[in-house]
């Protein structure tokens, strides 16, 4: 692989840049792997760049029926930040922050993570009370977080409307200082190319349609394109096609498909440096590098497979924004968009054996995922190796739906995610 | 935005005045003391996620505030049909078990 640098920015402008590597080998998949992760997205890919680098698991297949972070690692709003209130999540979600932390310099690769602070607002008593208990549980947990008045927030964030005459005005706020905004095209990109370097062969345009199983066991992936692929172990991080390909294995996860969307503006100058997000009034936002502000929207209630969201969904988080930023009324909206996001009944994730023998799922991020891209792949890959959960995995077995032993964070971390 | 019929109200309204409420035809356990923990998990947590044809229960929230059930596509989002708690659907997925 070559390694990315000022000093190979210099030498490549001297060819024009045109001799650039490729970033990754489009390669034909082998007979058989030790482990085939189905799911070329951010946490598919950590995954498999985790398994090389931390396990000496090399001869690892990642498949992905279209191209390498193409679903909603590419739909999101980009934020990271790790104030869950319960301890199993707090401590999954803070690994992934302590990896975000040293990722760009980990990968080679700019995944231009910004630790510019999330606010969370609360907008009732009942928020603000939720607020000290998360910020103090998250502070127990070694989680920076603070809580802030009116007043701090409107001198962090001079364009948001902080007064006593809006609808819901804002009484306080959670801050997570190292909390922030990771691009993340990149950081599929990072991880895919890094991945590839180790050895990883990244199979494209390649579709499972069976889980080849024998004896309770899986042994591989039927794929569209290339026939049976074997494996020891398969693991799958599909996201909202989960229930999908855990019904070609035979059995159900506690799942439910819905659209979740967001959208961006044309893009303005710089007028907001940190991302707040407002569990209330709901609506989230953050400005980009490239200057348009990036809004988050709450899932359809209904089920659905279909990539858009609806027009109602839209129309209550721009109020929403408009009732925090009366500054961005004649912003205009460039694009809008949606995801498939798989949800959980506690908004909590499944790291996962199933009732299938090597056959393992991580799914369930709901609407939550991208910010744990690099602790869901790390925490997955040594449940991969090992061939069970590992220790921060082992709160999130698809089991505890059976057992009662949930992880409620529905609301608890803030529903806006 | 999804136009409604509610079969209460006979009239169709706007997706606004609506509330899914998942899935339909789930019946309760009829002998809830004697259920394992399996049986138990499996009528709280898991549903159906079909991606295709699906029977849901909705609930007409700021109209009648009746319960009833439509049959819809989760990919192309078509409403196949709308009937009232208590009536099968009459558009049902081929496949088994989704």
């Amino acid at each position: 692989m070559e390694k990315y640098s000022g000093f190979g920015l210099f030498t490549h402008s001297l060819s024009c840049h045109e001799n650039w590597q490729r970033v990754w080998r489009n390669p034909q998949p082998k007979k058989k792997y030790d482990v085939i992760i189905v799911g070329g997205g951010g946490h598919g890919l950590a995954t498999a760049y985790y398994l090389a680098k931390v396990h000496n698991i090399t001869n690892v297949a990642v498949v992905e029926k279209g191209y390498l972070g193409g679903g909603n690692t590419a739909r999101n709003t980009t934020i990271v930040r790790s104030n869950y209130l319960w301890d199993e999540s707090a401590h999954l979600y803070e690994h992934a922050m302590k990896l975000w932390e040293g990722l760009s310099q980990d990968l080679n690769y700019n995944v231009m993570f910004s630790q510019r602070g999330v606010l969370n607002l609360g907008h009732t008593l009942q928020d603000m009370r939720d607020i000290e208990r998360r910020v103090n549980a998250n502070r127990l947990n070694g989680i920076d977080g603070e809580v802030l008045d009116a007043k701090q927030i409107q001198e962090l964030v001079p364009a948001m409307d902080c007064s006593a005459n809006t609808r819901y005005p804002v009484m306080g706020a959670s801050w997570q200082p190292r909390a922030g905004v990771a691009r993340h095209d990149a950081v599929a990109w990072g991880y895919a190319r890094a991945a590839d370097a180790l050895g990883v062969d990244l199979i494209q345009q390649c579709e499972v349609v069976d889980i080849v199983t024998e004896d309770g066991a899986a042994v591989g992936v039927e794929t569209k394109q290339y026939g049976t692929i074997k494996a020891d172990r398969v693991g799958c991080v599909v996201a909202g096609n989960s229930g999908v390909l855990a019904k070609m294995a035979g059995f159900r996860l506690p799942l439910e498909s819905h659209p979740l969307q967001a959208l961006v503006s044309e893009p303005i100058k710089p007028v907001l440096d940190t991302v707040v997000m407002s569990n209330h009034v709901h609506g989230y936002i953050s400005q980009s590098d490239k200057g348009d502000l990036v809004i988050g929207a709450g899932i359809d209630g209904y089920n659905g497979y279909g990539q858009r969201g609806s027009y109602p969904t839209i129309e209550h988080t721009v109020q929403a924004i408009m009732e925090l930023f009366p500054i961005f009324s004649r912003v205009r909206m460039n694009r809008q968009w949606g995801g498939i996001v798989d949800t959980c009944p506690d908004a909590c994730p499944i790291i996962s054996a199933t009732p299938v023998e090597n056959l393992f799922f991580n799914c369930g991020w709901g609407t939550g995922g991208f910010k744990a891209t690099p602790g869901s792949g790390h925490v997955f890959a040594a449940t991969l190796a090992q061939g069970e959960a590992s220790k921060l995995a082992k709160p999130f077995s698809m089991f505890r739906f059976y057992d009662g032993s949930l992880i409620d964070e529905h609301g608890a971390a803030g529903v806006a995610h | 935005m999804f136009h409604i019929y509610c079969p209460h109200c006979e009239d169709h309204r706007e997706e606004e005045e609506f509330h899914a409420s998942g899935e339909a035809h789930i019946p309760r356990p009829l002998d809830p003391q004697s259920c394992s923990d399996e049986e138990w998990g499996e009528y709280l947590y898991f549903r159906k996620n079909p991606r295709g044809l699906h029977h849901e229960l909705w609930v007409h929230a700021v109209g009648c505030r009746k319960f009833f059930n439509i049959t819809r596509d989760t990919v192309t989002y078509e409403i196949k049909e709308v009937y009232k708690v208590g009536e099968k659907p009459s558009v049902t997925s081929s496949e088994k078990n989704q």
